[in-house]
């Protein structure tokens, strides 16, 4: 008998199937794109960062910034869509699905979206030749990790809210700002002091550090213990809450 | 000398309650449903009805008051109870993006059936359903009547003891109300064991073999549909219009014709045994109706004498 977690990753990849030429662009072909204007075109005037091309040290940057944006896109009107308007978790509330499993469920189907997006980059940029350490490998696992830091908070969020317009903050005030601080593009040692610790604060950065000394072949700027236990935080905090979150909108 | 098993009511309730905050939308009622009975919860809207069958599917907990389904306790055996029941909710939760096929296989997959088993079990409803020739039409573009027998046949899907139906039919057209209570007829026929809400009273009297009126949160009457009419209500009811005066004025005049009188807004209800004779009284008094009804005394009548108000307005 099928576990009820795998039937609600399923029906996510039934409804994924129907739906999935929409996110072929965002999923695969944007972060290449990205990949080659900015590491060829930015590349081209910068030079090297840390003693590499500048194309090889955002590689790893525009990976974890890949399954960071998969994990808040992915995990907010559809979520909200599927307590507000389709009632999806409400028709699986009148089965032996439990609240658990509907949210295990949904994030083995994130985390899978995430690794197949992660893996077919990979791919295109070992090609270019941007990969520098067999432990490239173990970005995968890295991404995995920080999309299940991301998504499970932002799933909890999405259960929480009652109107959309609060993923206009999300976007605004957590996501651009990650991508655009937390070390992706350039080292965080530039920023401002005063600045700094909102990019260590952010799950984005670990992740960046963590897979940047996977591919490049170095050590990540703390303990790469505490970067995944980082992480790992976030995971659990947001599976807590989002556990809170479903409860409280599913049942009165 | 095994009655005792088969004997034990579906659902129990006693005292049940629910209450959002201040406000008590089921004040304590007490229900009991036997295995193969079609029961029937009827009233206007806001009795109370979708906060009660929301507790019996166990998706919504009792603010006070015992309720037991299967003779379990909701609140501790809810995922056992759920894999027993078909619950069909007022608001139809379909997936939209799906094929009508796929929602019945995913759904069935919720409890446990193997994909082979979803696919047959989904054949035999989307036979039952009628809707064997949509089967790969995204649910989307379908028309009301058919979102609900699809639902209806999701609920099917575990093959459940109990089958939970909250406004079947509401806001479908005559014909797709009449397709519907056919297949409910069916499945009545089969022994399932419905419960039903309903604010209309020909859908009450044509499935239900037993019902409760209910109104502001209570059960004001129960019984067999014929049961209700003969206690509340006469046999025949006469409608009788007066073009411009107004009902309340004429009432007075109507005295001692049949059992009693009601002014409604628009007409007066003579509630009688022999509506014939009443009307030719109403003649012999002078009394000149602009139209005459005789017509038989309905659920609508029983429920206008508990309340004092119209089932839907
Ligand atoms: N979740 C809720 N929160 C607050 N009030 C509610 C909620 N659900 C129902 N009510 C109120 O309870 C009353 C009964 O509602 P309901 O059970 O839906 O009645 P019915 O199904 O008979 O129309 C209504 O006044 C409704 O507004
Ligand atoms: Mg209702």
């Amino acid at each position: 008998m099928a576990h009820p977690t795998v039937a609600v990753l399923e029906r996510n990849l039934t409804v994924y199937r129907r739906v999935w030429r929409a996110s072929v662009m965002s999923s695969f072909v944007l972060p290449v794109l990205f990949l080659l204007s900015i590491g060829l075109g930015v590349g081209g005037y910068v030079g090297e960062v840390g003693g590499v091309d500048y194309l090889a040290w955002i590689v790893p940057g525009v990976l974890a910034v890949t399954a960071f944006q998969m994990a808040v896109g992915e995990c907010t009107y559809a979520v909200l869509g599927d307590f507000k308007w389709v009632r999806s978790y409400h028709a699986m509330r009148a089965t032996p699905v439990a609240i658990r499993d509907m949210i295990a469920g949904w994030l083995l189907y994130i985390l899978l979206r995430v690794e197949i997006a992660v893996v077919v980059f990979l791919g295109v940029t070992a090609a270019f030749g941007a990969l520098r350490s067999p432990w490239a490998l173990v970005t995968p696992l890295i991404a995995g990790l920080l999309a299940l830091s991301v998504a499970a908070p932002v799933t909890a969020f999405a259960a929480t809210i009652e109107h959309d317009t609060y993923f206009a903050l999300l976007f605004r005030f957590v996501m651009i700002p990650s991508t655009l601080f937390a070390g992706v593009f350039f080292p965080v040692e530039q920023l401002p002091d005063v600045i700094k610790p909102l990019a260590y604060a952010s799950p984005l950065w670990h992740a960046v550090e963590l897979c940047r000394a996977a591919t490049l072949g170095g050590a990540p700027p703390w303990p790469v213990l505490l970067h995944v236990a980082y992480l790992a935080a976030f995971a659990v905090a947001g599976l807590a809450w989002a556990g809170r979150a479903f409860r409280a909108r599913l049942q009165d | 000398m095994f009655q005792l098993v088969s004997d034990q009511p579906l659902i129990l309730a006693r005292g049940l309650a629910k209450r959002f905050g201040d406000f008590t939308a089921v004040d304590g009622i007490d229900v009991s449903v036997a295995p193969g009975e079609a029961f029937g919860f009827l009233g206007p809207n806001g009795a109370g009805k979708s906060s009660t069958m929301r507790m019996i599917s166990c998706v919504s907990l009792p603010t006070s008051g015992e309720l037991r389904i299967f003779g379990m306790d909701p609140a501790v055996d809810g995922s056992a109870i759920r894999a027993r029941l078909g619950v069909c909710p007022q608001l139809d939760n379909l997936d939209p993006d799906l094929s009508v096929r796929e929602n019945l296989t995913t759904y069935a997959r919720y409890f446990g059936l193997s994909r082979a088993e979803a696919r047959r079990r989904a054949d035999e409803l989307l036979e039952f359903a009628r809707l064997t020739e949509k089967a790969g039409s995204r649910v989307e573009p379908l028309s009301g009547g058919m979102k609900r027998r699809l639902t209806i046949a999701r609920a099917m899907v575990n093959d459940p003891e109990l089958v939970l139906l909250d406004e079947p039919t509401t806001g479908l057209d005559p014909q797709a109300r009449h397709l519907l209570w056919e297949r409910l007829f069916r499945l009545k026929q089969q022994g399932t064991t419905l419960v039903l809400t309903t604010h209309y009273m020909d859908e009450a009297e044509q499935l239900c073999d037993r019902l409760v009126v209910m109104d502001g949160g209570r059960i004001v009457a129960e019984g067999s549909p014929r049961a209700l009419i003969e206690t509340y209500s006469t046999a025949e009811v006469v409608e009788l219009r007066f073009g411009q005066i107004r009902p309340a004025d004429i009432v007075g005049k109507l005295e001692g014709i049949g059992e009693r009188a009601d002014p409604l807004p628009d007409r007066v209800l003579l509630y009688t045994a022999d509506g014939d004779a009443a009307v030719a009284e109403v003649t012999r008094r002078g009394l000149q109706p602009s139209s005459v009804l005789v017509r038989r005394s309905t659920l609508e009548d029983v429920f206008l004498h508990l309340t004092g108000r119209t089932l839907v307005d």
